[in-house]
């Protein structure tokens, strides 16, 4: 018979279960949870805390995911099984109608800035770099919103997709390429190939004759106008020179 | 701020096999005692980050979690009963650690069920002094109580736990 105080002293050796420390800092918000989720866009694994969603890759396996994140963004990772309204919160993100809440500490103002506006730009909509840049109050930046949108954690759910270059070509997408940005694209309802004819012809704007008015050609309130009333326009200057005002709600111009 | 994560995640890494033993044996059970763990380490996160940062360069981890774990379990026994945040529905796991080699897992908790039946006075001090090993002095701090009281609540808390009368010198 082990004498007692030898036994407490083993009752002081029991191991806290596994994945307790995890857990833990999970919950004070210093590890995020991660799941897979099946998408349109084919299995997305999303990583979240407590402050909302905080990263999404197309990685080929939950150990590249971990292995990215931990590079990246710097904290710990634990799987999890999703909390059982974020699928459905996912759904409706992805279908336009904003739920999701994003962590985007870590990020510079600036880039939180490039993502908080990208958000605003509706689902079958594009914009361009350049918009973004004048948007958030540095017209001449277009090249750092470039590289803030590269750098997006969060792609997808944070439609950097929706951002094209200042000429109308498609541009990269870090999300998997030119290709990937395409299909997206139109699958949210955007004619791409269309949009990309008409930046070749040098054609940015599309103005309707009857309001005066000049939008992004993928504009929703300029997207019924008949046939027959919508003028190309080149530019904001020969647009203005022609007598339309920019649309308020695109805003492809400062509106003055 | 940083800087005070780091520090967390140190100490929670350092201390909670530590923190889960001194709950299981104040409590007799592993739910309980993960429920204590993670309410003593939350409570302990809450108090780190509103700390300056020479407060917590000279915090004496160990007696100081003891002394939040000793306070988690006393307002359970006040009816606070804190619930175990099952994050994400993942159910804690209870499968036997590494510790099952030594002693049979069953017999462990058996153990712990008569260490958290005796009364909280001689409870306590036995658990710092002979389940967590502090010294007398540490323990003594750990409770706020005069090291000769301590010595006495071992004592006394050993022979219960004997369940004899007599004064057998083991401690």
């Amino acid at each position: 018979m082990t004498p007692l105080t030898t036994d407490l002293k083993r009752l002081g050796e029991v191991k806290a279960p596994a994945g307790f420390a995890d857990r833990l800092l999970a919950h004070v918000g210093m590890a995020d949870s991660y799941a897979p989720f099946e998408t349109v866009l084919g299995t997305v694994y999303v990583a979240w805390n407590r402050q909302g969603v905080s990263a999404a890759a197309r990685s080929a396996s939950a150990a590249d995911f971990e292995e990215w994140f931990r590079k990246d963004v710097g904290r710990q990772l634990v799987a999890a099984d999703a909390p059982a309204d974020l699928a459905a919160k996912i759904e409706d993100e992805l279908e336009g109608r904003r739920r999701l809440r994003f962590d985007l500490r870590g990020l510079t103002p600036f880039e939180q800035a490039v993502l908080r506006k990208t958000r605003e730009i509706p689902r079958g909509e594009i914009r361009p770099y350049g918009w973004v840049a004048r948007e958030i109050g540095h017209p001449a930046a277009v090249r750092a919103v470039g590289t803030a949108l590269a750098n997006n954690p969060i792609p997808y759910f944070i439609p950097c997709h929706r951002v094209v270059r200042t000429d109308g070509h498609i541009g990269n997408y870090g999300g998997g390429g030119p290709e990937a940005k395409r299909a997206i694209l139109n699958m949210e309802g955007v004619r791409v190939s269309r949009m990309e004819e008409l930046a070749r012809a040098g054609v940015r704007y599309q103005g309707v004759k009857t309001t005066k008015i000049f939008c992004f050609p993928t504009c929703h309130t300029g997207r019924h106008a008949l046939e027959k009333n919508i003028v190309w326009l080149r530019d904001e200057a020969s647009a203005r020179a022609a007598g339309f005002r920019p649309c308020k709600v695109c805003r492809p111009a400062a509106v003055a | 701020m940083e800087a005070t994560e780091r520090m967390f995640e140190r100490m929670v890494h350092e201390h909670q096999h530590r923190v889960f033993a001194l709950g299981l044996a104040l409590t007799g059970n592993r739910h309980d005692a993960e429920e204590v763990a993670q309410d003593t380490f939350l409570r302990a996160y809450r108090a780190l980050v509103t700390y300056p940062p020479d407060r917590i360069r000279e915090l004496k981890q160990k007696p100081w979690l003891h002394r939040i774990a000793l306070n988690v379990v006393r307002n359970r026994v006040r009816g606070v009963r804190p619930r175990l945040v099952e994050l994400n529905g993942s159910e804690p796991d209870h499968t036997p650690g590494p510790e099952a080699g030594a002693m049979l897992k069953a017999e462990m908790d058996a153990l712990a069920v008569r260490v958290a039946g005796l009364p909280a006075r001689y409870r306590d001090a036995v658990v710092l002094r002979h389940v967590q090993e502090l010294s007398y002095e540490e323990a003594a701090d750990a409770l706020g109580q005069p090291v000769g009281t301590v010595k006495s609540n071992v004592h006394r808390g050993l022979k219960l736990l004997r369940g004899d009368n007599d004064d057998p010198a083991d401690d």
